[in-house]
């Protein structure tokens, strides 16, 4: 059977499809989840997709954060639960401390689409197994408030303990230490700016490193059920 | 009831008949307000009164235009395809058997002079609800941009603030933006022109109605509350010219747009469709409510009744004919049966969105609107949505057409030694028309739906429609106002040519078109003839090409004080391909493809780029247009896209052969071995722009099947040269080379530069 993925859909979500086409193409299940809805109908997974959640009212993710489906998403992520915020998403983890630092307007001050390249920094996380150690990726980055910020000391710590997870080889918005994605210290949740949904279709996208990311977070779970 | 004695009701009109009425400040002829009363047989209420001015608006009624978009009607091709046409808020073609298609090009043109930001985003906003309103799912924008000069210090408000307008509203929206086109010329610089496409796609059975039919069925206002915004937006904005002392502060005119309102917008209707609780839908845009009451009610068959206090407000105080006027944006008007109303309430409640029942379609043949209990608006729905008035206005050819004709472009003094033209080449492609547009298509989501095949800068758009078939289509969007100014007819079947070979070139066949018209004032007597030569041009050349035009809009008026744009008819057309996998892109192809130009070059120079960017010249003749030859072009290409014999195409257009060579060569980052033919004037050949020309690659061990294909319908190829990744940029034998490094430092990073970016 299938890993079921769950894909939240907030007011003003628009990769929600995408994210669902890009499990689907990974051999995942993709499961709807709604904001106002604190069930998670038994999935083994959960991606928060890009968008522009209740319209980015007060801070990008502001509002995503006091949602009813965000309380059980935090509780399951205490419990191990992989989590996976792109874009939008990630700004949501970071606005619900399931990771540290926050998202801001990118230094140059405007929004931009082009396609990113990263290095994969850490393998060790439910959502880049896949990859190879220090994998040279290609996603579309396009935001307008995706600049990586932190204190010194978190960002040393994220550096010290391996859970800045995806690098800027060239550094589109002024995110400190080059950071396009991190994880939390138990590594089943991360969050990313570019956008690994659109990278899973030579026709659509830049590359089908993408699916890699899914496709970790499927290995870790089967991983998971054979133990 | 002490507050409301203030209303001008229909009985305060009936016992006042002499009152004063400030029609001609509402933009109404004497004639025209005399035939209101004729129609009501009173003077009209207040609010009649500016429900009548906005309907009978140049920008509501085409009182201008109708006698010659008839044209349309008449002339077009005869095709099962056409599912929905002109009248409608946009053309609906069929696709397959299962799937149709919805697109439309509009103009925002004024409010974005006036506030580029909000002016262009809510001209998005305002064409994704007529995309919406046919019962389709957007799925995808485009634009066409006009600016003054780039080194205006205007443009450097203009621009910036219309390009962050399109991005923000598509990208909050979640549209992918797949193309376009953006041109700089003096003549629009008090005049920016704004064109906004959207498309979607819907299956066949949800093609939905504007009717408010059945006696009884509720009318629902669903969406944002109604501000104050916009207030005379169609009427003092879009249909009158901006005056030349520009003291006159037209800002609170301009709506204000909320992408996120929108979303949910899209999300609700579809979900209504879906489920089949909607009779009757209309969008909200220009002319608001007034447009929306009076179209849906003469397209039924009865009459409606609404209570206007009903309508939730965002501001207080606001009077009858406010509310009626008011162009605040996000809003759509539903038609349900009762028995769904519920239903339709709760729907719209899980999404956040207001849903308020305002009214019930009645059988009286009448629009009643009251307001707390009093009558403010008693008319026939047709009075106002069908029976506007109608004017054939005077034409006349401009004075100065035949000396601009002999003058030209075609004698102008040309660069000479190799030197001097491999110059010329990087001097057209750093020109503002020419360069790189990516500091703009940047600002824009392109990938969002994860269905777009191809887009900027290729020659069309390509976005998938089904991933188990791979249908899709393509989408160009194209005009010309230099040619348009030599020749309207000419120069409108010129876009309408370039337009149907970009969507040509991806592979696609090209099935439909939507027009957007952009004149100066239609009360001078030259710009009427512009116009109607430019329609005569684009239905001539529809009936020819066998594709209808689907609809479109008409935007009049860009003009300030005496001073015209140039004609600028933009010209959308829609193509379809069976497999998006067999798309043919921009590119070189491979080491060792050759590289071919199926067409024939002539010496025309005349409104070419060449001429504007090096002489600031416009005159002459514009190129010549050969139908036939476009037809028999898309054929082959489509031909060579399914058989896969094409690695690369690109269109020839505005800059010729150089252009479209260094557009290949920087977007590959493979260089180009050409040898011109023999006996070719190499300035000519590089840089004429005779039409109807593209340029292939062509991959190894293909070139004789492509060759008989061109033969066997009478197309002229010539082989240039050869795709060669060991090349460093253009290689032109015998002339001069040009690195890839010359080319992008000439090419790209222009508008940002000149911006002050």
């Amino acid at each position: 059977m299938s890993a079921r993925v769950g894909i939240v859909t907030f007011p003003g979500s628009l990769d929600d499809r995408d994210a669902a086409r890009a499990v689907y193409l990974a051999g995942g299940e993709p499961v709807a989840l709604w904001h106002d809805d604190a069930q998670i109908h038994g999935v083994d997974a959960v991606f928060l997709p890009g968008g522009f959640s209740y319209g980015d009212a007060l801070r990008c993710g502001a509002i995503a954060r006091f949602s009813q489906v965000m309380d059980t998403v935090k509780a399951a992520a205490a419990q191990g639960m992989p989590v996976l915020g792109v874009c939008n998403g990630f700004q949501v983890l970071c606005e619900s401390h399931l990771l540290p630092g926050a998202l801001v307007r990118n230094a140059h001050l405007r929004y931009r689409n082009r396609p990113a390249r990263l290095r994969v920094e850490t393998t060790r996380t439910a959502w880049t197994n896949a990859f190879a150690p220090e994998a040279e990726i290609v996603l579309p980055a396009k935001h307008g408030e995706g600049r990586y910020v932190a204190d010194e000391a978190t960002l040393d710590a994220l550096e010290q303990s391996g859970r800045v997870v995806f690098r800027y080889l060239d550094n589109p918005n002024g995110s400190m230490r080059d950071i396009a994605g991190v994880a939390n210290e138990a590594g089943n949740v991360v969050g990313l700016m570019p956008h690994p949904e659109h990278a899973v279709e030579a026709l659509t996208g830049p590359s089908t490193d993408g699916l890699g990311v899914v496709a970790s977070v499927l290995a870790h779970l089967s991983e998971g059920a054979r133990r | 009831m002490s507050q409301y004695v203030a209303v001008d009701t229909v009985g305060v009109a009936d016992a006042t008949p002499d009152e004063k009425q400030p029609w001609s400040e509402l933009g109404l002829k004497e004639d025209e307000y005399q035939r209101i009363r004729e129609v009501l047989g009173r003077r009209p209420t207040q609010s009649e009164l500016a429900m009548y001015s906005i309907m009978w608006s140049e920008h509501c009624s085409y009182k201008s235009s109708k006698v010659h978009l008839r044209q349309f009607g008449e002339k077009n091709p005869r095709t099962p395809r056409l599912l929905a046409g002109i009248g409608e808020n946009a053309g609906v073609v069929a696709i397959d058997d299962h799937l149709a298609v919805t697109f439309k090009v509009e103009s925002h043109n004024h409010p974005s002079y006036v506030e580029p930001k909000q002016g262009a985003a809510t001209g998005v906003g305002g064409i994704i609800r007529d995309i919406i309103a046919m019962g389709a799912r957007p799925i995808a924008v485009m634009d066409s941009l006009r600016f003054g000069a780039i080194d205006h210090p205007d443009t450097a408000r203009v621009l910036p603030g219309v390009v962050d307008g399109i991005g923000h509203y598509g990208n909050c929206v979640g549209l992918p933006n797949i193309g376009g086109e953006t041109y700089f010329d003096p003549c629009y610089q008090g005049n920016p022109l704004v064109n906004a496409l959207s498309v979607g796609v819907m299956p066949r059975s949800r093609l939905q109605s504007m009717q408010a039919s059945g006696t009884g069925n509720v009318v629902i206002l669903l969406g944002a509350k109604t501000g104050r915004d916009g207030i005379g937006g169609v009427s003092v904005l879009a249909s009158a010219t901006f005056s030349e002392s520009g003291e006159d502060d037209a800002r609170p005119s301009v709506q204000v747009g909320d992408p996120f309102t929108e979303k949910l917008l899209i999300e609700v209707c579809l979900e209504l469709f879906d489920a089949q609780l909607v009779v009757g839908v209309q969008d909200l845009g220009g002319a608001g409510l007034t447009c929306a009451l009076s179209e849906t009610a003469a397209a039924g068959d009865g009459g409606m009744h609404v209570d206007l206090e009903l309508v939730p407000l965002r501001a207080a105080g606001m009077e009858p004919q406010d509310i009626l006027a008011s162009e605040s944006q996000e809003r759509m008007l539903l038609i349900v049966d009762p028995a769904k109303a519920d239903e339709v309430l709760a729907r719209a409640h899980r999404w956040g969105l207001l849903a308020t029942a305002i009214g019930t379609v009645t059988d009286t043949g009448r629009l009643v609107v009251d307001f707390h209990g009093q009558t403010v608006v008693d008319v026939p729905p047709k009075s106002l949505a069908d029976e506007g008035p109608v004017y054939n206005r005077p034409l006349a050819e401009p004075n100065d057409l035949g000396l601009i004709a002999v003058d030209r472009a075609e004698t102008l003094p040309r660069p000479s030694t190799d030197e001097e033209i491999r110059q010329t080449v990087l001097d057209m492609a750093a020109s503002p028309n020419l360069c790189d547009k990516s500091w703009i298509t940047e600002q824009y989501d392109s990938s969002v739906f994860g269905n777009t095949v191809l887009g900027a800068p290729h020659d069309a758009g390509v976005v998938r429609l089904d991933e188990r078939t791979g249908v899709g289509i393509a989408i160009s969007l194209d005009g010309n106002g230099r040619f348009a100014r030599l020749d309207p007819y000419l120069g409108a079947q010129l876009a309408l040519a370039e337009a149907y070979r970009n969507v040509a070139v991806t592979g696609a066949t090209p099935i439909a078109v939507s027009d957007c018209l952009n004149f100066g004032s239609p009360e001078d007597p030259h710009v009427m003839w512009q116009f109607e030569r430019a329609v005569t041009g684009i239905a001539d050349g529809c009936q020819k090409l066998g594709i209808p035009v689907t609809g479109g809009n008409v935007s009049f008026y860009n003009q300030t004080g005496r001073e015209a744009i140039h004609p600028t008819p933009v010209i959308g057309v829609l193509g379809v391909l069976e497999d998006v996998a067999r798309r043919i892109p921009l590119g070189l192809g491979r080491t060792g493809d050759t590289i071919a130009l199926i067409g024939t070059t002539s010496e025309e120079l005349s409104g070419s780029e060449w001429a504007s960017v090096k002489h600031g010249h416009l005159g002459g003749v514009p190129p010549k247009v050969d139908l036939d030859h476009e037809m028999k072009l898309a054929d082959l290409l489509s031909r060579l896209s399914q058989t896969e014999q094409l690695a690369a195409a690109h269109d020839l257009s505005q800059g010729g052969l150089a252009q479209a060579l260094v557009e290949a060569i920087s977007f590959s980052g493979m260089g180009a071995q050409i040898l011109l033919p023999e006996g070719a004037d190499p300035f000519t050949y590089l840089f004429s722009e005779s039409s109807g020309r593209v340029l292939v690659v062509i991959p190894r061990g293909q070139e004789l099947a492509v060759r008989s294909a061109c033969e066997s319908r009478g197309l002229p190829i010539t082989p240039l040269g050869v795709a060669d990744a060991n090349t460093d940029g253009l290689h032109l034998r015998d002339h001069f080379d040009i690195t890839r490094d010359d080319i992008d430092a000439a090419f790209k990073g222009r508008i940002g530069a000149r911006l002050g970016e």
